[in-house]
């Protein structure tokens, strides 16, 4: 991105150039890939227009004309904004989410919507009503996900860089499966409003790019306190790229022994093991720790993240928006229908579990206890990070990429894959997933640094100092295969 | 067998705040279907809600005003059920840590004073409205999201007429305090009814029926009167109350069983996950304990003491704040506050009630009213007269003294010129003469009149009086 953004600046090429030349790339590759869910060409062009306008009237804006992709549950004014669900099938949002009002303060350029699970519900972006999203590295295989369009994107050039949202590891997953950089920021760095929720506790919008100072300008874009938000955090955003470092002296980094568990891919060790003695090496400290809560993590999310979303999620009706089932006598068998024929299973599936711990007699016994279990939680880490190490390190999922249509019909299975990326969501912490080497399938592996909140500048210079040593960012996937 | 009855009420009362609860949406009423909507208040995708803080302080306010204990933490919940005018499908309202819990509101009932406790007053917001037009139904979500407090009363009124006095007497405070409008046209206030009864002499309560969504007062009087004899009846006729939830057919004047589907309600409470607890400093809690004003019993007692009016007129007074601080206003510059009071109790309500208006609305103020008195206590005009102007200043105002000329109405009370009515009162009625020499009081009273009449209400009765008896005698 820097360097698109010096070509633009020098006027080198023109935004107008170089989105004619995404949308050249994404009309030749996307019918393999399936990255996006919907492009609206002349949308995109008429804004790199307008960006060149801009400077030719001497106009300078950090992304000015930089093209991005935006995953198609955040809100762009009059984009479709459909979660890849049926129910909002023909949606057009009426307002701009917070996060594209400022990119486009700043001259960004959005090209289109990308794929993803349905309502951000999965991790391998087969759960989409619309397509199947397939990996850039080898198109058997899963992107991951829920954010695994953006992810996809990314990797396969189709844009400079994404937007991707997580709630239990949707943009730090398929950044490791796809080979590039996804940041989950701390809970209320980021405004929330115009993100449409999944569980409104844990989400939080994060980039995904190709490399870490991407990932740290385009933070710097999107984060701040947002009067809209309530949640969003009323704390000081730092100038995370002027930040970045390319050595770790000083460093201190806890490796927590719950996240090295037996039955995980002995790749993926391989690779995360060689990356910690690559930060040793680069000057960090590097001291074992225990967060013995980390088992707890996958239950708790399930139920705290059903709960939310079965209410979140009671809007989609038919009465205002979305579609919506025909021929009903009376409102509720109009609110049935549209919903048996709207969501798809894994998002019904979720919808019944978090009704169900919700419903009295329940409630104690799930939501209540995994709420005191969160805190406990969110305390191992508050405690490691006071009294042990700066940030973590560990691997973003036990395996690499797995061949699509593998654990569709295991959603236990699946959910299970999300138990190293969990834990920062529940405890509101910040998190980095960075490319880390390749297994011998050549299949990407994800580095993970986990930091305190707020200190996305720490998880930053952590991570670009080790990008810039190991340069796995720099292998670029054969599309044309 | 006689039954005493068990009354409880939930009252929901729209807050007078210039926004929505969640949103910056104004709340006019009246305004165009759906014209007051914004993405937070449709519950549109990714929109999310933000607390309107003085929401909060009319709620605080109230809790203050009533003698409620104030939670320092306070929390909104989500409240899940689907309904077509609900835009989210969940309601964010308060469950287990409203901003107010406890209290009272002291309620005169006949001669009987007493105090209904309270349970608890949470915030929450209002719903859309759907209509329907034959065939068609449709929502206007303008309403949707206005700030709507919750006041809930323990099972302490025994008679539809405590209830309708514990309505009236709330309805004040909330105005006193201007934390709602209160006018039940607009629907800034509705209820909804629990009431059972039980045979005298037991202590265990009956089973009790729920009537949902009263929006007038004497709505709530008659639907209890009905409910409370139809309770009765089956009682009496052996039969057993089944708890259920009623609607109050104001046409047809009785209750009647709503659908059971809209009863088996689990609503999956939880704390709202986009919005904060709310924390209230002790400093915050005095610094609105400052607004707290003097409430309608307080002032009662002031104006009886402070004006030397009698208690019933300070009574009738402080039970509107307009009308008290109008009668304040004028009585503060006039010497003679109970004439005041004549005139507002009187010539005011009188006015006000025939043209269905508020106080202000109407021309009059109380510089001109205290203006007024002064004339008729100097004698410039007398008691028809400064009726006659009265009504001039509320139509459309002015100065009392430019009208009273104006309009003629100058008090005679040149001698001579009375004494000529006086002549001609008395040759015209020689029966009346002749029945006053011979000791009948009364026909002095018909000939005061005839002078009052002959003067075209101008005379000075008192002279005329004085004159008469004179020359009767
Ligand atoms: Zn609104």
């Amino acid at each position: 991105m820097a360097e698109v953004s010096a070509l633009l600046r020098e006027r080198k090429c023109s935004s107008l150039e170089l989105v004619q030349e995404l949308i050249a790339v994404i009309r030749k590759n996307d019918s393999q890939i399936g990255a996006f869910v919907s492009l609206d060409e002349e949308y995109a062009l008429a804004q790199a227009r307008r960006a060149d306008e801009l400077r030719r009237k001497g106009t300078e804006l950090p992304l000015l004309g930089v093209p991005l992709a935006v995953k198609d549950l955040i809100n762009v004014q009059g984009q479709t904004c459909t979660c890849a669900s049926r129910i909002l099938s023909g949606y057009v949002a009426p307002y701009d989410a917070t996060v594209i009002a400022r990119l486009r303060r700043e001259g960004a350029v959005f090209l289109g919507r990308t794929n993803m699970d349905e309502f951000a519900m999965g991790a391998s972006t087969e759960n989409s009503a619309y397509k199947i999203t397939r990996n850039p590295w080898n198109r058997d295989y899963v992107p991951g996900g829920s954010s695994g369009g953006s992810a996809a994107a990314v990797a396969a050039d189709e844009t400079i860089a994404a937007l991707g949202s997580d709630t239990g590891g949707s943009v730090r997953q398929p950044a490791s499966f796809c080979g590039c950089v996804g940041l989950k920021p701390s809970y209320g760095r980021v405004s929330r409003y115009g993100l449409t929720a999944f569980a409104s506790s844990l989400d939080q919008i994060g980039p995904m790019t190709k490399c870490v100072r991407d990932a740290a300008i385009l933070l710097k874009t999107i984060a701040g306190h947002d009067e809209r938000d309530s949640t969003s955090a009323k704390i000081t955003v730092p100038d995370y790229e002027s930040g970045l470092r390319t050595d770790l002296k000083g460093l201190k980094i806890g490796l927590p022994k719950e996240y090295f568990i037996d039955g995980m891919d002995a790749e993926v060790e391989k690779c995360v093991r060689a990356a910690v003695a690559e930060c040793e090496r680069l000057g960090a400290a590097i001291v074992d720790v225990n967060l013995p809560m980390t088992p707890h993590a996958v239950a708790v999310y399930y139920i705290i993240a059903c709960a939310e979303a079965s209410a979140n999620l009671a809007r989609f009706d038919g009465v205002r928006y979305g579609c919506r089932a025909k021929n009903a006598d009376d409102p509720y068998e109009m609110y049935c229908r549209t919903r048996a024929e709207g969501f798809g299973a894994e998002v019904k599936r979720r919808i019944i579990l978090g009704t169900y711990v919700l419903s009295s007699g329940y409630y104690d016994a799930y939501y209540l206890r995994a709420q005191k279990v969160r805190t406990l939680i969110r305390r191992d880490f508050e405690r490691v990070f006071a009294e042990e190490c700066d940030v973590l390190l560990a691997p973003v999922a036990p395996a690499p990429a797995y061949k699509i249509g593998e654990k569709i019909e295991d959603p236990l299975q699946m959910y299970l894959g999300d138990i190293f990326t969990i834990p920062a969501n529940l405890a509101g912490i910040c998190a980095l997933s960075v490319p880390c080497g390749f297994t011998a399938q050549n299949l990407p592996v994800g580095l993970q640094i986990l930091g305190p909140a707020f200190r996305e500048d720490v998880l930053l210079r952590a991570g670009y100092a080790y990008e810039q040593a190991a340069q796995w960012h720099l292998r670029r996937p054969d599309v044309k295969k | 067998m006689k039954f005493l009855a068990t009354i409880g009420l939930e009252v929901h009362v729209q807050l007078l705040t210039r926004t929505k609860m969640f949103c910056a949406c104004k709340t006019d009423y009246g305004a165009g279907e759906n014209t007051q909507v914004c993405p937070v208040c449709l519950g549109y995708p990714g929109a999310l809600p933000v607390i309107n803080e003085e929401a909060v302080r009319l709620t605080v306010l109230t809790g203050l005003m009533l003698g409620s204990k104030i939670n320092r933490f306070s929390k909104f919940d989500r409240k899940n059920y689907f309904y077509p005018d609900m835009p989210k499908n969940y309601q964010i309202s308060q469950y287990d840590c409203p901003f107010c819990v406890g209290g009272a509101v002291e309620i005169t009932c006949g001669e009987k004073v007493k105090k209904v406790s309270l349970t608890r007053i949470h915030l929450e917001e209002d719903v859309g409205k759907n209509m329907h037009i034959g065939e068609l139904s449709s929502v206007d979500f303008n309403r949707a999201g206005h700030p709507l407090m919750e006041v809930v009363t323990e099972p302490d009124m025994a008679s539809p007429e405590e209830a309708f006095a514990f309505l009236l007497a709330l309805k004040q405070i909330l105005n006193y305090g201007l934390v709602s409008r209160c006018n039940l046209e607009e629907g800034n206030v509705r209820c909804d009814i629990n009431c059972s009864i039980r045979p005298e002499g037991r202590e265990r309560l009956g089973v009790k029926t729920e009537i949902k969504n009263l929006n007038t007062f004497k709505g709530v009087f008659q639907a209890l009167n009905y409910e409370i004899a139809r309770q009765t009846e089956v009682l009496n006729s052996g039969g057993m109350i089944t708890q259920e939830t009623r609607r109050w057919d104001s046409e047809r004047g009785v209750t009647e069983s709503m659908r059971s589907k809209e009863e088996a309600h689990d609503y999956r409470y939880f704390p709202d996950p986009d919005l904060l607890p709310v924390l209230l400093s002790r400093e915050q809690i005095q610094l609105w304990e400052k607004d707290i004003p003097e409430l309608p019993r307080q002032r009662c007692a002031r104006l009886a003491r402070q004006y030397a009016i009698p208690e019933y007129d300070a009574k009738v007074l402080s039970a509107d704040k307009d009308l008290a601080d109008f009668f304040e206003k004028a009585a503060g510059l006039s010497v003679n506050p109970k004439a005041v009071s004549n005139f507002v109790m009187t010539e005011m309500l009188r006015l006000l009630a025939e043209k269905e208006m508020e106080i202000k609305d109407a021309q009059i103020t109380p510089q001109s009213l205290a203006e007024l008195v002064k004339l008729a206590d100097e004698g410039k005009i007398n008691s028809n007269s400064a009726k006659q102007i009265f009504a001039a200043l509320f139509e459309k105002g002015g100065a009392p003294g430019r009208l009273m000329e104006a309009m003629g109405l100058v008090q005679v009370s040149d001698a001579g010129e009375i004494e000529d009515f006086v002549r001609k009162a008395m040759e015209s009625n020689p029966k009346s003469v002749s029945d006053y020499r011979a000791g009948k009081e009364a026909a002095l009273k018909y000939l005061v009149g005839q002078v009052m009449r002959l003067s075209r209400g101008k005379a000075n009765p008192q002279m005329a009086r004085e004159l008469l008896k004179q020359k009767l005698g």
